[in-house]
């Protein structure tokens, strides 16, 4: 009894291992190779689900089906113009051939490794013998807008580039992913992740910023000294204007107004002999008038009109 | 998975019906336990079976084969998530993207006329695709922060520092989110690209100083205008006033000449016409008149006769003796 069932429990156990051991789950996102005492058989799994195997003998070595990411140190490097930066890429790639992955690199960390070899000489090659600029700028052809030109201080334009980084990108692109299709890999983008100055370069950098700022500021206050003094000589003009104006307008109003009036006088005391004599004779009253007063000794002589009429009324 | 391994670790003959009972009992709670799961209103289940995609559950009260044969991945697609740049933000997160490992060195750029700038920025995004994200990319979100990075340095690389830190903001902003979409596409992702923001951006800390310099240089040269522009305005529209005042005091003048001549002449006129009707009388009548009123006002009023000729002498002695 207890023998048999000893038995019963063995062979159970026997069973599982057996089953454990032959069937195996590939997930959505493996890929798996089975070997044989190491040897890759059969093609590589991609369906995911339940498979079966051969127990014992073979062995599950799954790898990854998706985009994988590889992302590179920063590392230090001159430019053509001789500038040094720091340049940190990242790349995107895939296992395209299992098989042959697996034979060649057994795990992602030696993947990791080649990755970095390859792509890190190429950025340093393709930044080598491009300018500065042309890591830096991507899309050539853009210029500072017209309207932003005339704001504030814009007086750095942008640096024109013969090349641009997305070209630079594909260069990189391009010479690397042959080296890296016999290891099973599919490279399928590389890019800068930072372009940076390093610490040596970024003084000189901002002691240039530091004396453009300067200026900037300097012209601000000069426009503004210039614009003030063209407003006040403006106002001096304006005022000169103003007043001279109104002079000649004045002096054009009475002097037609002066004008108006001997006309119209003239008019009247003009229009016959016995008007002008009259006129003449009014005037003359009206001047005794006015120069006699209290202060005046007046001495007439009997010869005078004011006699000479007492001495006709006598007769 | 687990299970299996218990009962093959576990055997002890002398337990064995023991063993018999507890062990079902064991995976049967196991069972129950790992039967049911909720997903939440945010969210949705992917599910998988034997590590194959079966189906995609909604949220609400789920359930599945236990043993490890289903596997649930909960992805909130729901959720705006974000990922901050350049800097760490002060509330708790819990995307692990959410911040980059070195906030320092994402901040640092080049601009297109090689200049330095301190750029910070935040994405935001949505799961839109569970499969894709899940099966198609390792990962996904720490993709989208080194293509955001890219995408951002594309950009700043074609502006001036200028643009990048006074005026061009908002065209940065839409350039990036236009590009990162495109890109976050072509990379299938599964993710929906839905903002980019800038937050602070700055010169280089030791530059700051000098920028400031010309903020202040511009205000400087607006007031010096609107001091210049305000002396105008005190001088010149009084002046105007005044002017004016001038010119109407000249149009009275005129008035005032034209309607006095008007009225001498009208004057003139009525009395010459009675004169012209008696001219002897109305002349010596107004000669007698004249003297009347002039005469009594005088100082002193001497009557010589017409041959008197050496009258200086005379006029000596009157006023030297007081006489008349």
């Amino acid at each position: 009894m207890k023998a048999a069932s000893i038995l019963v429990g063995l062979v159970a156990l026997g069973v599982l291992l057996v089953v454990g051991g032959a069937f195996y789950t590939v997930r959505e996102t493996e890929v798996v190779i089975l070997t044989q005492f190491g040897a890759p058989v059969g093609a590589p799994i991609t369906e995911p689900g339940l498979h079966w195997k051969t127990p014992f003998v073979q062995d599950v070595n799954r790898m990854e089906k998706r985009v994988l990411e590889f992302d590179g140190p920063a590392t230090r490097m001159p430019t053509k113009d001789k500038t040094y930066i720091e340049v940190d890429v990242f790349a995107r790639w895939r296992i395209a051939d299992p098989t042959k992955y697996f034979v060649a690199l057994r795990n992602e960390t030696s993947a990791q490794s080649r990755l970095e070899d390859i792509i890190g000489s190429e950025t340093r090659a393709s930044v080598a013998s491009h300018e500065l600029i042309e890591v830096v700028r991507s899309d050539k052809a853009r210029t500072v807008p017209v309207d932003v030109q005339g704001q504030a201080g814009n007086t750095s334009p942008l640096r024109s580039a013969k090349r641009g980084r997305r070209e630079l990108e594909q260069d990189i692109l391009k010479a690397s992913a042959p080296k890296l299709v016999p290891l099973g890999i599919e490279l399928l983008d590389v890019r800068f992740k930072r372009v940076n100055y390093t610490s040596e370069v970024l003084t000189p950098i901002h002691q240039r910023m530091i004396s453009e700022r300067a200026q900037i500021a300097q012209r601000f206050r000069s426009e503004g000294e210039g614009e003030a003094a063209r407003i006040l000589g403006k106002k001096d003009r304006d005022l000169r204007e103003v007043e001279s104006i109104a002079y000649k307008q004045v002096q054009e109003i009475r002097g037609a107004a002066d004008a108006e009036a001997t006309r119209i006088y003239a008019q009247a005391y003009d229009k016959s002999p016995e008007a002008r004599e009259f006129y003449g004779f009014l005037k003359t009253l009206d001047t005794w008038k006015a120069v006699l007063g209290s202060r005046t000794n007046l001495i007439l002589s009997t010869d005078s009109d004011l006699f000479r009429l007492l001495k006709q009324s006598g007769k | 998975m687990a299970p299996p391994t218990l009962v093959r670790g576990q055997p002890d003959w002398s337990k064995l019906r023991l063993l018999k009972v507890i062990v079902p009992a064991f995976l049967l709670l196991i069972g129950v336990f790992t039967t049911y799961y909720t997903v939440p209103s945010d969210s949705v289940g992917v599910v998988l079976r034997f590590g194959k995609y079966s189906s995609t559950r909604e949220p609400g009260l789920h359930f599945k084969l236990p043993f490890g044969v289903d596997e649930v991945e909960i992805l909130a697609v729901k959720r705006q998530l974000k990922l901050e740049f350049g800097s760490v933000p002060d509330y708790d997160y819990t995307n692990p993207d959410q911040v980059g490992d070195e906030p320092e060195k994402e901040r640092g750029m080049v601009t297109g006329d090689l200049n330095a700038a301190l750029v910070e920025w935040v994405i935001q995004y949505r799961i839109s695709d569970p499969q894709l994200f899940l099966f198609h990319v390792r990962e996904p979100g720490w993709t989208l922060r080194d293509l955001g990075e890219a995408v951002m340095r594309e950009v700043i690389g074609d502006r001036t520092v200028d643009e990048v830190i006074t005026v061009g903001r908002q065209d940065i902003e839409a350039t990036s989110v236009t590009r990162l979409a495109e890109l976050a596409n072509a990379y299938q992702l599964g993710i929906t690209v839905d903002q980019v923001q800038l937050k602070n951006v700055n010169p280089p800390q030791p530059v700051q100083n000098s920028f400031n310099e010309v903020n202040k240089a511009q205000q400087d040269r607006e007031s010096m205008i609107n001091v210049a522009n305000g002396e105008y305005n005190k001088v010149v529209p009084r002046a105007k006033g005044e002017a004016e005042q001038k010119i109407s005091e000249a149009e009275g003048y005129r008035l005032k000449r034209v309607n006095e001549a008007l009225g001498d002449v009208s004057a003139f006129n009525a009395v010459l016409e009675q004169y012209l009707k008696a001219p002897t009388v109305t002349r010596t009548r107004l000669y007698l008149e004249t003297m009347k009123d002039v005469l009594p006002a005088l100082a002193d009023t001497w009557i010589v006769d017409g041959s008197v000729t050496q009258l200086l002498p005379m006029v000596q002695n009157a006023t030297k003796g007081g006489a008349k």
